[in-house]
């Protein structure tokens, strides 16, 4: 009797709480569509009239129609290149035939991956730079004195200031006879790095700067080397903070590389954005939210799975 | 080597395979051996740029036709956001070739601007522009000019219509503005052609004023072709000359009046080239005959058929192309301009790909282009009429052009009479739209007839 009467409470709050953590963003997300129809009803604009969330989804399953008969062509290609080879043989049984690959057009859900790989690739560069000087600077108040002012002068530049410098760098430096990368991939990836580095830069020197004074002093009584207390005690006491920085940085990357993409013509969601506005038809706007959601969406789950790496790392102390 | 470079094998199917070995298997083999040493491709993977205009289409067709991969060449073709970046990209080499303004590879090689020597073996297309003023714009000139209000509206319209509008407009201090899409655009020199010949001054270059407005009665800037329609719209420009769909699109969607195309300005004037490096081009020979051919290909089917166009239309409309609405890229691709929301007319030469040798690069249409560059102050000094035949020989390069038509015209691809017997200059014409005479050999004398630019 008195387990139930005990019970019962607890499952009322229980059923509360759900109710109300999804009860409510439900709700919120019910009134923004609601919202959104009713504006995307009155307000005309110079493509036509406001897309509204059913035109959105509606370009979402033509840009994966898009996307499937993109893979179709590619069968009908290499099909065509059968044939020709099967013909070519025929003609010279020794002749020497070249396989090509089919040049293959981005399709949104291409140039999603093309994207990541740039956003990643920023985020790699800007993190080998940055936590070696973060640390640096901890562990040296005059580097860190000296490197102060660069800190402060680069970090707030918006990507699109950086992003000609760095175009005109990459074509003048980099010309090899076969390049891996594209010219544009790495002015995006540059550009990323050079404005996604400061968060980690910044708090790496603060996790070091504020290791406990005890810790350090083990590592001088147990004599370690330089590198040694770097690896062993340093870095592993400043680990928690070191990934605030990195995920912050991934955040502000993601930011900067539509922007980047768009100017520098990389083929990802940021170029996507800026060629469906030049269209000017009456999908463009439709399509432009399918990319807002998508970059929004994919910046989101960047966030978690840092935020859960930072836990991993953060030995209790609670991470938000 | 690529058979199906041959035309027999275009046409392949067994019937005819087993005929031909039969009958001719010396003959086949004289031919396979003969087109060998000229069919391979320097650097078969290609990628083109272009800007999403409906002028394009050579490029696109000949892609998505079939055309470049019957010449071994796998192309890919990528939208670029705008002329500079586009001439920059094409420079550094991360294009191999693109669609290009005919001033852009005359301008590089003099160095207005960028600095390179870019060349041009294929002209695009004939035509394709039109000037659109804002519906405020036009109304006033309706209020002023009695004449014009008739119906149908007296074309073309001069821009003698519009001087009252602007000289109200430049004593109010709030001078008209225009907008074109590139310094040495056709479009600009058009737009300005236009202007001029009504008795208003576009404005010149000069070493102190780059943006091209010195003495100018409307201030002329630069607005990307696709971006044309959107600033109208917000009022920070009132008018604009740029290519197709962006004059049908403000008519469509009411905000303006295609008052002028480029075709009642000067009749069947050239407008974009395939452009690519001097370097590129020493590098790549058969690969650059390879992508004329395929070009010169694409230019002949789109003007085949009413059919083809509208294939074309549906083929451009993809977003990865000019990816404007299908109805606003018919508009003018299928022979009719609209005006006005109520006056559509038949133009069946507004846009021409391959009709009156539209494809062959003719020296006089560089000299025209450098003869408007001197006009308004790009060329900042006089040049004698060599130097013009100078720098037109090294930028348009006709002798490509011939060798890819011949080899089209051995396969059957073309007829003798499809490529002109010229010298590379076009006969005098005065088919403009002030009547003046333009004779290619002549530019200085051409520069004195002019009443509004330099005139050495």
């Amino acid at each position: 009797m008195s387990t139930t009467s005990a019970a019962a409470p607890r499952w009322e709050a229980l059923a509360r709480s759900a109710l109300r953590n999804i009860g409510i963003p439900t709700l919120a997300i019910a009134v923004f569509l609601g919202c959104w129809s009713l504006a995307s009803r009155n307000i005309q604009v110079s493509f036509g009239s406001l897309p509204g969330p059913v035109a959105v989804v509606e370009e979402v399953k033509n840009l994966w129609a898009e996307h499937v008969a993109e893979g179709a062509k590619e069968r009908e290609f290499y099909e065509r290149q059968a044939q020709r080879k099967e013909a070519f043989l025929a003609k010279n049984p020794n002749g020497e035939w070249k396989e090509r690959k089919y040049a293959a057009r981005p399709t949104f859900f291409r140039q999603i991956v093309t994207s990541l790989q740039t956003v990643f690739t920023g985020f790699v560069i800007a993190s080998l730079v940055a936590v070696p000087l973060g640390v640096i600077c901890g562990l040296s108040r005059g580097f860190n004195l000296a490197l102060n002012p660069f800190i402060q002068l680069f970090k707030p530049v918006s990507p699109l200031a950086w992003l000609p410098i760095v175009m005109i760098l990459v074509s003048a430096l980099y010309n090899p006879p076969e390049p891996f990368f594209e010219k544009a991939f790495l002015s995006s990836a540059i550009t990323v790095a050079l404005c996604s580095l400061w968060p980690t830069l910044i708090n790496t020197a603060v996790g070091v700067a504020s290791i406990d004074q005890d810790y350090l002093n083990v590592a001088r009584v147990l004599r370690l080397g330089w590198f040694a207390k770097v690896f062993k005690i340093v870095l592993p006491a400043a680990l928690p903070l070191i990934f605030t920085g990195l995920r912050l940085s991934l955040g502000v990357g993601w930011m900067v590389l539509i922007a980047a993409e768009m100017l520098a013509q990389n083929p990802g969601l940021g170029k996507f954005v800026w060629d469906m506005f030049q269209n000017g038809s009456s999908q463009t706007l439709a399509q432009i939210m399918v990319a807002v959601f998508t970059i929004g969406l994919i910046g989101f789950a960047l966030d978690r799975a840092m935020l859960s790496l930072q836990r991993a790392v953060s030995f209790g102390a609670q991470a938000r | 080597m690529n058979p199906s470079r041959l035309p027999i094998f275009r046409r392949w199917h067994p019937e005819r395979l087993v005929r031909i070995r039969v009958l001719n298997t010396a003959w086949l083999f004289a031919a396979v051996v003969a087109t060998l040493p000229a069919a391979e491709p320097e650097k078969p993977d290609l990628k083109f740029g272009f800007i999403k205009l409906t002028d394009c289409a050579p490029i696109v067709i000949a892609k998505e036709k079939g055309f470049f991969e019957d010449e071994g060449l796998y192309v890919t073709v990528e939208a670029q956001a705008n002329w500079k970046i586009l001439l920059d990209r094409v420079i550094t080499g991360e294009l191999d070739g693109a669609h290009m303004l005919a001033g852009q590879p005359l301008a590089a090689t003099i160095g207005f601007g960028t600095k390179a020597h870019v060349i041009t073996a294929f002209s695009m297309d004939l035509n394709g522009n039109g000037v659109t003023l804002a519906k405020s714009v036009w109304e006033e000139m309706l209020g002023l000019n009695p004449e014009l209000a008739a119906t149908p509206t007296p074309r073309p319209v001069k821009a003698d219509a519009l001087k009252p509008v602007v000289q109200r407009l430049k004593a109010a201090g709030t001078p008209l503005k225009m907008g074109m899409v590139f310094p040495v655009s056709t479009h600009n020199y058009e737009l300005r052609y236009w202007l001029a010949a009504g008795g208003i001054h576009p404005g010149f270059y000069t070493p102190n004023d780059t943006t091209g407005t010195a003495e100018a009665d409307v201030l002329i800037s630069v607005t990307p072709p696709p971006q044309m329609p959107a600033t109208l719209a917000q009022g920070t420009i009132q008018g604009y000359c740029v290519g197709e769909p962006w004059n049908q699109q403000a008519v469509i969607r009411d905000i303006g009046v295609a008052v002028v195309t480029d075709y009642e300005i000067w009749k069947n004037n050239p407008e974009k080239v395939f452009g690519v490096t001097a370097a590129w081009a020493e590098q790549n020979p058969q690969t650059h005959i390879a992508v004329v051919k395929a070009l010169i290909r694409a230019a002949k089917w789109l003007d085949e058929s009413p059919e083809n166009r509208v294939e074309a239309c549906r083929i451009l409309s993809r977003r990865e192309y000019v990816g404007a609405d299908f109805q606003v890229i018919a508009n003018s691709m299928t022979g009719t301009w609209q005006y006005t929301a109520d006056d559509t007319r038949p133009m069946p030469d507004f846009n021409v790909f391959f009709r009156y040798f539209a494809t062959y690069p003719y020296y006089s249409d560089a000299v025209w282009y450098l003869t408007q560059m001197r006009r308004w102050g790009q060329i900042g000094e006089a040049k004698s009429d060599d130097w013009y035949k100078q720098t037109a020989t090294e930028v348009y390069r006709p002798d490509i052009y011939r060798a890819a038509a011949k080899e089209l015209i051995e396969e059957g691809y073309l007829a003798a009479t499809d490529i002109p017997e010229t010298d590379g200059y076009r006969a005098v014409t005065d088919e403009f739209i002030d009547g003046i005479a333009y004779d290619g050999r002549q530019p200085n004398a051409y520069l004195q007839k002019l009443a509004i630019g330099l005139k050495d």
